[in-house]
């Protein structure tokens, strides 16, 4: 106890004592050369665990929901446009990106201990985990949605007239939000049974 | 020569056992001619060229029905609508609850009767599935010819006689 003790006096006194060999200027230079290749590192780590192709690393991921999402238009479309896991499942404002990996770390524990490992567990799921993906796309208005569809751009004179009745009324009032209706587009949906909207 | 003699008289006997049956054959394929018409011209061997998917009508007003017990057309798209255990999209907006949200027809009452005619507090299990009866529609050139007559219209022939 005692020797850990000196031993951080001993840190601290390092610490605090202006530097006695080095210029003020190599230590700023090498502080700010090593704070771009921290930040760098950490900004390209980001995005690396931001990409499809990390989210169905786990087979989790690609044996399940990946599968699901192959067979929706988010995946194959005429325009040839498709979004990714991360294109709807992570916020793109830095912050909220943050605070979503932060939440995620949930995920590494449910993979390490198997949480979902299994379809059927998986299924058994599903409802707890679709309900969270609802609450979160309703709290923040559909901004993952939105990220692409501007209710603003939408041209309501190409849409069928029950889409352009059902946007024009209920989205451009705000009354509702993508999500109250557009359930299970990309995924398949769980057991709706008192579901709101579906009963 | 026994040999290819006896090898002509084979061939000639696997010859008449092929081409004996060749008439009965022919009408076969008479027959199958007549029948394949929604496969046109192509031989067994070779697949046809797939049509172009067509493109769902998508008018959302109520087509007339050509006989009272047929079940009305769907006039909007359903791709991607779940349709199974777990989730019935079209009930979404057609079920009691929600036709005054969404505006959409309601269900009539006869999908909740049972077989024995009991109604149901709910939708029966054997009307869950729509589109066993209800089906979306596609403006296609028609493969056969229907010689379908609307009764209204027969009735009038019968009248005008």
């Amino acid at each position: 106890m005692s020797k850990l003790k000196a031993f951080l006096a001993r840190f601290w006194q390092i610490l605090s004592r202006p530097a006695t060999h080095i210029s003020l200027g190599a230590l700023t230079i090498s502080g700010f050369v090593a704070g771009v290749i921290f930040w760098g590192g950490f900004n390209t780590a980001l995005e690396l665990t931001n990409t499809e192709t990390f989210c169905i690393s786990c087979h989790e991921m690609r044996d399940n929901v990946y599968q699901e999402l192959k067979t929706t238009v988010h995946f194959t479309n005429h325009a040839g446009v498709r979004a990714t896991c991360p294109d709807c499942h992570v916020p793109h404002n830095w912050t909220d990106k943050i605070a979503r990996k932060m939440q995620a770390s949930k995920e590494v524990w449910g993979t390490i201990f198997g949480t979902i490992n299994t379809r059927d567990k998986f299924l058994d799921k599903r409802l707890e985990l679709a309900k969270h993906e609802w609450s979160r796309l309703k709290s923040n208005d559909s901004l993952e949605c939105r990220n692409c569809h501007s209710a603003e751009s939408m041209d309501f004179s190409v849409q069928g007239p029950r889409a352009a009745e059902a946007h024009s009324t209920f989205l451009v009032s705000g009354q509702k939000t993508c999500i109250d209706c557009h359930k299970g587009i990309a995924h398949e949906l769980p057991n709706m049974a008192g579901v709101e909207g579906w009963n | 020569m026994k040999y290819s003699k006896s090898l002509a008289i084979l061939s000639l006997a696997t010859a008449i056992l092929i081409f004996g049956w060749s008439g009965p054959d022919a009408d076969a394929q008479e027959v199958g001619t007549s029948i394949a018409t929604l496969r046109g011209a192509a031989t067994l061997d070779r697949t046809n060229a797939a049509p172009r998917i067509p493109q769902t009508e998508e008018t959302d007003r109520r087509r007339p029905r050509n006989y009272p017990e047929q079940p009305p057309t769907i006039p909007h798209k359903i791709d991607g609508y779940q349709l199974d255990k777990n989730g019935n999209q079209c009930l979404s907006c057609h079920a009691r609850t929600r036709v005054a949200e969404s505006g959409a027809p309601m269900i009539s009452v006869t999908h909740f009767m049972d077989r024995e005619g009991q109604v149901l507090a709910t939708v029966s299990p054997r009307r869950y599935f729509c589109n066993q009866c209800h089906v979306v529609q596609a403006s296609v050139p028609d493969n056969l010819k229907n010689t379908f007559v609307d009764i209204d219209s027969l009735l009038a022939v019968e009248k005008s006689r």
